[in-house]
């Protein structure tokens, strides 16, 4: 079967009703395995104690804020260009699910950069470049919701969703140089190029756990969207019925 | 209680509009139980008198008197005004948006839904405003004037964009409403069948009538 | 005052659901706020110095940006003039207006300043008292910006206008607003002298704006 087959929204609902429960009970499983291994298993880093283990839920946030946003960037060109019916609802779901992500990414930096920074937030390069990428997530839901018929919100987010795809690489070189500019040195390096793998491992894990989070709150949230449209339908042609 | 409203007396009316005099010296009177029926080219001023009347626009000079009615009350709040703009929100249901001019003008006189069931459009009493016809979205302002009890109509075009079957629908509720001693002012370019009807007719002459 | 409760409860509605734009504002809020250090610089000390004042700022752009609509909608769609056949005074129906525009977007930019005012890096005293000099002087500024709302109701593109006209009157506002917060930071003088001030605006805004407004829209009718 083609990506085209799905399509039909039918079949769509028909095939997340197969596997959403499925794909639920890997997402599960994932995320015991990832937690047991970063409680129990996952070291404590020499410097920073057990704080370090905000690390294993913010690195796979801010790795999903650009996931989302990608997704995104996809199915506008798939909204644009091969003019996919599901494209544009696929867009629309994973603007709130990326902010949320992105959010999270923001706060768990927060969070964990106050006991190394001793404040709540720095304008370390990384986290104004995400706090730039929360911004046009916000952003583009109003203009969603701004938008009332669909079709015309679908493309005008499209639009607005590809040239914010364009300009990120330029805006993170922008808030690079900025930060050198009146930082020299950066504070804390988040991360980092040589990780354990008794690290990394988990991290792997956790990571793929809320990737599988995401792909199962997104197919729920293009459930909800197309059944919402086709409550928004039923009513117009309830309304022309009436006349 | 107020005694009922008998009469609604213009003297002499004149009023620019834009610095175009569109009203001169205009008299008339309309009775309780008879249609006014104003009548008129287009820009001859028909809006603008109903307007007047509303309270929306002011004379340079000339008066209106209202007989009967509740004196501690402005005449325009003796009316209802049906004009060209329906005063619908999109993002509010059919029933809030009538909910919301009903608890507006105080003292409801009736149930939405009655309302609504009158104008026929019960049924879609929780729907987004944004969903409904032009048809649709005239009816249900008309609806406005049936929550309110208010002794003056004054209708702009009041059948524009209403099928046969909702004009004569919308006519047989005005003419209810002249039967029990209401007022109205229409001001109309069709020969609207109302039960008891004065005519007015604006035009040129009362325009001549400035020089 | 069943009318009244009406008013602000549709403008209520109107304003949070679905294209109403009430969190709108708290989003430009944001955005102010975010581009002021990539200006003047990543540096935390001076930020938490100017914080209030941007804070500020940003509340005021961020109000006089969301009131163009406040009339101009009511006007449009003819619901203006229905108002105006109405049995309440346009002077409280006005107010209430701005009563309901306020808790729809002046009440989220207040309670967002005190996370803004962490990427300013400010003290839990100072994000203290700008919250409460915000918490008391937006109001000020709908009631104010209200008169520019009503004076561009007649025109298509009054958003621009609108900041023009209004912000020399929040001059007041801003200045008493902004010292008193900073007051606290530096307590070269007491919180309560500024703030006592910029109360006392917010109660003059209130009655002023209202009538002024009331007086334009009856012109705007003609």
């Amino acid at each position: 079967m083609r990506l085209i087959d799905y399509a039909n929204p039918t079949r769509f609902l028909g095939l997340v009703a197969k596997v959403l429960p499925w794909l639920g009970a890997v997402t599960a499983a994932t995320f015991a395995v990832g937690l047991w291994l970063v409680f129990f298993r996952a070291p404590a880093d020499y410097q920073q104690g057990e704080t370090v283990k905000i690390m294993y839920i913010h690195v796979p946030f801010a790795w999903l804020s650009m996931f989302c946003y990608m997704t995104m960037a996809g199915s506008a060109l798939g909204t644009l260009v091969w003019r996919h019916p599901l494209a544009d609802v696929s867009a629309k779901c994973a603007a709130p699910i990326g902010a949320a992500f992105t959010f999270l990414a923001l706060a768990t930096g927060s969070l964990w950069g106050k006991p190394m920074w001793g404040t709540w937030w720095v304008w370390d390069a990384r986290l104004t470049s995400v706090l730039v990428l929360f911004i046009m997530y916000l952003g583009l839901i109003a203009l969603q919701e701004t938008i009332e018929d669909p079709a015309r919100a679908a493309k005008a987010s499209a639009v607005l969703t590809l040239v914010g795809a364009i300009n990120i690489p330029i805006i993170k070189f922008s808030v690079d140089w900025w930060n050198t500019l009146h930082q020299p040195s950066s504070v804390f390096r988040m991360g980092g190029s040589t990780i354990d793998a008794s690290m990394l491992i988990p991290l792997l894990i956790m990571a793929v756990a809320f990737s599988l989070l995401f792909v199962v709150v997104h197919l729920m949230a293009m459930r909800n969207e197309i059944l919402r449209r086709r409550i928004r339908t039923m009513r117009m042609i309830e309304a022309a019925g009436a006349e | 209680m107020a005694p009922p409203v008998t009469r609604l007396v213009g003297e002499k009316l004149t009023l620019d509009r834009g610095g175009r005099r569109v009203l001169s010296d205009l008299s008339f009177a309309a009775q309780s139980g008879v249609a006014l029926v104003v009548t008129g080219a287009n820009g001859a001023g028909k809006s603008t008198l109903l307007r007047l009347i509303a309270g929306l626009l002011r004379p340079v000079s000339g008066r209106l008197a209202l007989e009967g009615g509740d004196a501690e009350l402005s005449i325009a709040q003796h009316c209802h005004y049906f004009g060209h703009q329906d005063a619908l929100k999109n993002q509010l249901s059919v029933g809030e948006n009538l909910a919301f001019w009903r608890d507006f003008f105080g003292l409801a006189d009736a149930e939405v839904f009655a309302a609504l069931d009158r104008v026929g459009l019960a049924r879609l009493i929780d729907l987004p405003a944004a969903y409904l016809s032009a048809g649709q979205r005239r009816r249900l302002a008309f609806a406005r004037l049936l929550v309110t009890r208010r002794p003056i109509w004054l209708l702009d075009e009041p059948t524009s964009a209403l099928d046969a079957a909702s004009e004569a629908r919308l006519l047989e509720i005005v003419g209810e409403h002249l039967d029990a001693g209401g007022l109205v002012v229409a001001a109309t370019h069709l020969a609207l069948p109302f039960p008891r009807m004065d005519a007015l007719r604006l035009g040129p002459a009362t325009i001549g009538a400035a020089a | 005052m069943t009318a009244l409760l009406a008013l602000f409860l549709r403008e209520w509605r109107l304003a949070v659901r679905v294209g109403g734009g009430a969190l709108m504002g708290a989003l430009f809020f944001l955005i102010v706020v975010t581009v002021v250090p990539f200006g003047v610089g990543p540096d935390l000390n001076l930020l938490s110095r100017i914080g209030p004042a941007i804070l500020w700022i940003g509340a005021l752009l961020a109000t006089l940006l969301s009131l163009d609509r406040l009339f101009q909608v009511d006007r449009d769609d003819g619901g203006l003039d229905l108002i105006l056949m109405g049995e309440s005074p346009l002077e409280l129906v006005v107010l209430v207006k701005c009563l309901a525009h306020w808790a729809a977007t002046g009440l989220p930019l207040v309670v967002a300043s005190p996370l803004l005012a962490i990427f300013m890096n400010m003290e839990p005293i100072a994000i203290g008292a700008t919250t409460l000099t915000l918490l008391v002087g937006t109001p000020a500024l709908t009631f104010t910006g209200a008169i520019g709302a009503a004076l561009t109701v007649t025109l298509k593109r009054g958003g621009l206008l609108l900041a023009i006209l209004v912000l020399p009157l929040t001059v007041p506002v801003m200045i008493f607003g902004v010292s008193s917060a900073t007051a606290v930071l530096y307590g070269n003088m007491p919180f309560a002298t500024p703030f006592a001030i910029l109360a006392a605006l917010g109660l003059f805004a209130m009655v002023l704006g209202p009538l002024a407004a009331a007086a334009a829209l009856r012109h705007a009718g003609e």
